[in-house]
This record gives C-alpha cells, structure tokens and sequence, in this order.
C-alpha cells in the first residue's frame, strides 16, 4: 500500500486530533481546520467520531497503516495527552499489530504537534513547570521506538492562550506548509532513523497476536 | 328548475365574490381587507345589488370580530395581561377621550347641538377592531411597542363602547333616564356575576370539559366544543348587556395557560378568518352611496375632518408614549379611522331618536368610508416609508446574530418523549410539546410541564407550534403510522426541520430511512445493551470488560443494520445477512475467546504482563 502512494509523489498523512472541547480552542481548531483543506489528508478528531470512547479498532488499524505519516495533534493536559488519544494508543496499537512482533507501523512517522497554556519560561527548572518541556516527550519517543516510528522533531506552540494572532497565524500557516510539503522538511537531515526496539521472548506473554484487550507496555509492573 | 335555497345562493354570492376579489386585490399589492370591502362594495345595493339584506349580514359577521378576540385572548396570558393595566386603562382613555373631546368641539363650531354632538364626538372616536389587529397581525407587528399600545387601547375601546351605548337613553331625554336609573344596580350586579362566572368557569368547569371532550377522541366534537364555548360566552354577554367581543376576550386569556391553547386556536382560526372576510364584505356592503351623492361635500368634510382631528391627537399621544419614530405612522392611521362599534352606536342612537336617520347613515357612511380609505393610505405610507423599513430591518437582522435559544418541538410526549424533554429543560432549553393523550397531559401538566393537546399529524397545528421556524422536531410518538405522517408533512412544508425520531421496530425504522430521516434511534436498543451489561457484570466479567463488549456488539450491530438497509424489502436477502452477520459476529468472538484462554494458560507458565 505504501508504495501505490508513493508513486503518486506523495505520500498520505493520517491526522489524528483529539481536544475535549474544540469550541473553546484557539490554536487547536484552527489547525484542525487547515489540516481539513489540505489533500491526502485523512483526519479523526476523536472527540467528535468518539464521544463514547468506542473505537473501531480494525478500522482505525487500517487508517493508520494507509498512512506513511501520523500526525498527533492535541493540547498538552497535565503534561501528556488527552485521555481519548491516550485510549486510541491503548486500543489501536495493540500488541502483535504496532509491537511485539507486530509490524505494522514500522518505517512511518510520528510527529507530535501541541500546544501548552503554560508559557516557555515556564518549562524551566526556575519556572512553575519545573522541567524544560522535553523532559515530558519520552513516552511519546518511545511509542514510536517501540512500534520501530521514527519520531518526527515535535512542532510545539507554548502559551498557546496569551500567544499574539500574528503568531497563532504563522503557526497555522507552518503547519499547512509542513502537512503539503511532507516528507521535504528541512528539519528532516537531522532526524536519525530509528532505533530497533525488539520486546525479548521471555517478555511476550504469547506468540501469537492479539487484541489489545489487556496488554499494554509499559504495564509490565506485576 | 328548482329555486335554490336563500343560505345557497347567498354562499355562492359570498364566496365567489371573496374568492375573486381579494387574491386580486392581494396580487395588486392592496391587501386582503381593501379586497374583501371591494368585494362587499360589488355586490351590494350600490354594486350589483345581488345582496339586500345587509344588516343581518353585519350582525352575523360581527361575531368574527368576537372569535378574533378570543384567539388574541388566547394568545395572552393572565400576566401580561396585568402588566397592560396601564396602558389599557392609560392611554385607553387618553385616546378615547381626547378623540372625544376634539370631534365635540368642532361638531359643535360646526352648528350642531350639544347631543348630537356628543353621540356623533363618542361614536367616531372608537376605531375598527377588526382592521387594526387584522393589520397588525399580517405585518406581525402585535409583539412590537406599536401593537401592544394599539391593542391596549383598542381594548379598553371594546369596555367604553358599554357606557357610551348606555349613554344613549340619557341623552334621548330625562324622563327615559329616569326609568333607567332603576335598572342600574341590577345590571352592574349582573354584569360582575357574568364576568366572576367566566372566571371561576374558565378555571373549574372549562378546562376539565375539554379534557373529557378530547378523550373522546373526536376532533370534529373537539372543533364544535371550541365554537360552541365562544358562542355560549358571547351570548351571555349579550344577555346582560356586555360586549360580546369583551367577554371571548377574557375567555380567552383564561385559555391562555391551559393545553388545549393550540388546538383551539387551530380549530377557531378559519371560523374566524371566515366570519372576518363576511364582515369586511359586509361594511363594503353598508357604505350609503345614495348619501354620499346626495351631499358629497359634507361626506368629503366629515371623513377628512375625523381622519386629521383624530389622527393628531392620537399622534401627539404615541409621541407622548415614546413610541419608535417609525412606528408612529401606522399607528397614526389604525386607530384614527373610525370603526365597527361606531355603525351600532349610531344605530342606536338612530332608534333612540337623538340621531335623525338621515344624520345617522351619513356619520354611518363616513365611518365605513374611513374603513375603506384606511388600508389604502396603510398602503401609500408603506411605499413612502420603504427606505426607512429597510433600514430598520438591518438593525434587526443584527440582533438576530446574537445566540437564540434553538427553538425545539417534540412530537409525543410519553416515556420516550418526556426523558427527552426532561435532558433539554435541563440544560435550560424549552420545547414546544404535542400529545394527544388527554390523560398524559394532564399527569405530565402536574409535574410542571407545558404540553399542549394536539395531534401532530395535522399541518394548521405544527404550523402553530411554530414549525415553521423550529430548528428540531423530535417525533416520538408511539404510533408508527403516524410517526411517519408527521415525518412527510414535516418534511414536504418545513424542509428546514432536523428530524430526530424513534423507531418502534425494525420495519419502522426501515420505513424512517425510506424517508430521508437518518437521526433515528430504535427504542429499546440503548437500554437493552444496558441490561446486557448488567448480565456479564453478574457473571462476574469486570465491569468496563462489560463495557467493551457491550460497545462492540453495538457498532456491530449498528453496522449490520446498516449494510441490511438497502435489501429491507427482500425478506430473504434481510434473513440471509442477519445470519451473516451473526455469524461473523460469534466466531470472531469465538476466536477471541479461544485466543485468550491459550494466552492465559501460557502466560501462567511464563513471565506473565499483568498478573
């Protein structure tokens, strides 16, 4: 599948939003609805395809396999996502399909793209927030480790409730660009490819794959 | 050949003379009241003199005048109806006396005596009823300050016609006003027993009337009881000298809260809209060509004399009342033309000799003219006045892009209904609900809600629950037939209506389908799945274990019905993919379920993620 895209010089992007209440968005909304216009774009935004927190799981599967790009779009809460994004991880990326023998995702990207309230600064040791903002991106690093992602360099907008129109603009208008012109960033020389992250036997619970209904990583505390 | 009854022909005259006449006048711009006094002008004595009997025609077309007010009754409510004390009683009698005062005046500079002048001063300073709310009401104006002065003053009109009527002996010489002084005491205390007797009725006895009546489930019963509650209120105002206009006014008003408020509006609304055209017919009948041509000059004179006096008074008071700029004008002219209770108290006083007849059908002709001439100037005023309409409806069309409550109807209003009903007020959201099940209104009335009785199925009554301007209609009434009759009417006369409906069965929600409705919910399938739930609980599957296969069932379900949708007319195409999907549905979780044992009894022997 990926090679009948990539002859068209293109390749799809699966956009993946979740905001709990996109009325009251600033930023959020507005990327949602740039992401909307541009081509080759497939787009859920969760909140409003899943407000009973139900997934299709197979559907969502094959989404995701359809694209070579996968775009988390979400305001950062309490220091990670959303609870609906974090359920379409736990669900989707089940065991033996994005890990564990499973190799579905292996070779896309992830690219991580948030927004914070909390200002810069305040991702300092000396600010309110007490770490720099990297210090909360391993998970997400290492989602995409493990289901062999390389992890795009994340495109981040902080104080996203005080930031000037002129800059909610460019941000937009950047997002567009990098959605269009995928994968010819320029960023893209420093990105290395990714590590291969191979859950040892005595790990696995079972050979064979299954449904995401118990087992997560990163669960392993018994 | 045989001779046609009287009733025949004259319907005939009547009706195809409306029927001509006024989508003419309509199409020319004109109006549908300047239509139907053309139409009463052409056939009568003076026209085509197809009509002879003209008075009895007025009288029996009066009492469109009386279900006019009982529906501008119903359509207010106690409350508010105490809330226009002032400018009823106020500016009522500021009008009606002010107006008096200046015609007695010039009546008298004019060379009459004092009586004739009085009587003539009292009869013209009332004004037409029946155009002014007809007038208000097709430009929608009655909710504006405009229309509730007019119909404030209007009304107190219909009281003070009582005491100038009572007038009239008094003045006809002292030995009659002697002879009436005795029956005054009487006739007050009738007059407060009546008035007392519709209150405490319309309370007590008229609302647990209709109920019974609508639970006979008969609406044209429904339809003879609404008539014959205006004509029984009418004639016992009659009886005790009161306006008949007056008391279906306060009838209706005390209608105004009860659930049976669109339905009988409903059902009176073309008795009235009927009986109103005959009366304008019939005022264009009564017009005295034969006076006006005998003194053209002195008409000319009357009509422009009543018209200015009036018209500047009544001027000075709407400036007095602060009313909109704009809005003077019409108001100007609505209540500066002369009107109906003016044609009855001149025949009155005709009869009581203070008016000669001559004088009597010449200040007759000069109101009817007045009635004529009114609409005509509306019209003039209307063109003349365009640029400034326009801009004022700019101001309105921002207003509306303020947030609105989104108006909502919900058809039905049992178990289905009411969880509904109850989830919206909840969030502050009101909702115009329809039940035609006497018995439920009355349990849901009780708990505080406002149902109306009415079978949705029927255009004139969503129309009047405001369908036309309604962004949700919910149809949860529990009859199939005629949840889908309310689903095509709904959708072929209010295309802007979202549809949310229940489904009783497969069948019907087959059948919604059909109709474009996509907003539909089968009526136990949520609670079912619940109970479901509840079972794998019991049994001891974790409770968001639970969840999770409830959910999926229900996509799949979904789904199936979906992809059973376009054969639901093949019976054996629908059998075919519900054993499909069926099994589809049980092997998968068959399989699932043979996976996670084999998963369990490995993970027992290795290093295990979640034990």
């Amino acid at each position: 599948m990926d090679e009948s895209v990539e002859e068209t010089g293109r390749r799809a992007i699966y956009v993946i939003a979740a905001h709990p209440n996109l009325r009251e968005s600033r930023i959020n909304r507005r990327l949602l609805a740039a992401a909307r216009e541009v081509p080759d774009v497939d787009l859920n935004d969760l909140y409003a395809s899943s407000p009973d927190y139900d997934f299709d799981v197979p559907r969502e599967q094959a989404r995701a396999e359809a694209a070579q790009l996968l775009v988390l779009l979400h305001p950062i809460q309490w220091y990670s996502m959303p609870a609906l994004m974090k359920l379409w991880l736990d669900d989707v990326l089940a065991y033996g399909w994005a890990y564990g023998g499973g190799t579905a995702l292996k070779g896309k990207d992830l690219w991580l793209v948030a927004t914070t309230g909390g200002s810069q600064a305040s991702y300092h040791p000396q600010g309110y927030n007490r770490y720099f903002f990297d210090a909360f991106l391993p998970p997400y690093e290492q989602t995409a480790a493990l289901c062999g992602m390389r992890f795009l360099p994340p495109m981040l907008m902080h104080g996203a409730r005080s930031a000037s129109e002129d800059d909610v603009a460019l941000h937009v208008a950047t997002f567009r660009e990098r959605l269009l012109t995928y994968p010819e960033w320029p960023e893209m020389d420093g990105v290395l490819d990714c590590p291969t992250c191979e859950v040892p036997a005595f790990d696995r619970p079972g050979a064979k794959a299954w449904d995401a209904a118990g087992q997560r990583p990163g669960s392993k505390d018994t | 050949m045989e001779h046609a009854p009287a009733w025949l022909t004259n319907s005939l005259i009547y009706l195809s003379a409306a029927v001509i006449v006024v989508p003419l006048s309509r199409a020319l711009g004109l109006g549908s009241i300047i239509g139907y006094l053309a139409a009463g002008i052409a056939i009568g004595p003076w026209g085509l003199g197809l009509v002879t009997n003209v008075e009895d025609i007025l009288h029996f077309a009066e009492f469109g005048v009386v279900l006019m007010l009982f529906l501008v009754g119903l359509e207010l409510e106690p409350k508010r109806l105490w809330s226009l004390r002032r400018p009823i009683f106020g500016w009522g009698s500021v009008q009606v006396l002010g107006c008096a005062a200046v015609l007695f005046i010039a009546a008298l500079v004019a060379g009459a005596s004092w009586q004739v002048s009085l009587v003539a001063a009292l009869g013209l300073a009332l004004s037409s009823t029946a155009i002014a709310l007809q007038v208000l009401g097709e430009r929608n104006l009655l909710p504006t300050s405009a229309g509730q002065a007019g119909f404030s003053i209007l009304l107190f009109q219909d009281v003070a016609a009582i005491p100038i009527l009572a007038l009239l002996p008094l003045l006809a010489g002292i030995s009659e006003a002697d002879r009436a002084g005795d029956g005054w005491l009487l006739d007050a205390l009738k007059i407060v027993g009546v008035v007392a007797g519709i209150i405490l009725g319309g309370r007590l006895v008229i609302r647990p009337l209709l109920r019974w009546i609508a639970k006979s489930r008969t609406p044209e019963i429904f339809t003879a009881a609404s008539l014959l509650l205006v004509v029984a209120i009418a004639a016992l105002m009659q009886l005790v000298g009161l306006s008949m206009a007056l008391g279906a006014f306060l009838a209706g008003v005390l209608l105004a809260e009860s659930e049976y408020r669109r339905e009988l509006e409903t059902d009176i609304e073309p008795f009235k809209g009927l009986l109103l055209g005959l009366f304008f017919i019939a005022v264009g009948m009564s017009i005295d060509f034969g006076v006006i041509l005998r003194s053209p000059g002195l008409m000319a004179a009357i009509v422009i004399g009543l018209l200015l006096l009036k018209g500047v008074v009544i001027y000075a008071v709407a400036v007095r009342m602060g009313l909109p700029a704009q809005d003077r004008p019409v108001f100007t002219l609505l209540l500066a033309q002369g009107g109906e209770f003016a044609f009855v108290v001149f025949q009155a006083a005709a009869g009581s000799r203070v008016l000669t007849p001559e004088l009597a059908s010449l200040l007759i002709g000069a109101v009817a003219i007045s009635m004529l001439i009114s609409p005509l100037v509306l019209v003039a005023i209307d063109r003349l006045l365009l640029p400034r309409y326009a801009a004022d409806q700019k101001t309105q069309l921002k207003e509306l892009s303020e947030p609105q409550s989104a108006p909502i109807i919900i058809a039905g209003f049992g178990r289905y209904g009411q969880i509904i009903g109850r989830l919206l007020s909840a969030q502050g959201l009101k909702a115009t609900v329809l039940d035609h099940d006497a018995d439920m209104i009355e349990a849901a009335r009780s708990f505080g809600y406002k149902v109306y009785y009415g079978d949705a199925s029927r255009l004139d009554l969503l129309r009047t629950a405001g369908a036309a301007t309604a962004k949700v209609l919910v149809v949860a009434v529990d009859d199939t037939q005629q949840s889908l009759a309310i689903v095509s009417l709904a959708q072929q006369h209010f295309p802007q209506l979202e549809i949310v409906a229940r489904a009783r069965d497969v069948t019907h929600w087959n059948e919604l389908r059909d109709l474009g409705v996509t907003r539909v919910e089968r009526e136990l399938f949520e609670s079912s799945l619940r109970s479901g739930r509840t079972v794998l609980e019991v049994l001891g599957y974790a409770p968001n274990e639970a969840r999770r296969q409830a959910m999926r069932f229900r996509r799949h379900n979904i789904a199936l019905f979906e992809t059973m949708y376009p054969h639901h007319k093949d019976r054996a195409k629908v059998i075919a993919v519900i054993k499909r999907g069926r099994a589809q549905l049980e092997g998968q979780m068959a399989r699932e379920r043979a996976e996670h044992q084999e998963q369990l009894q490995r993970s027992r022997s290795a290093t295990g993620w979640e034990e």
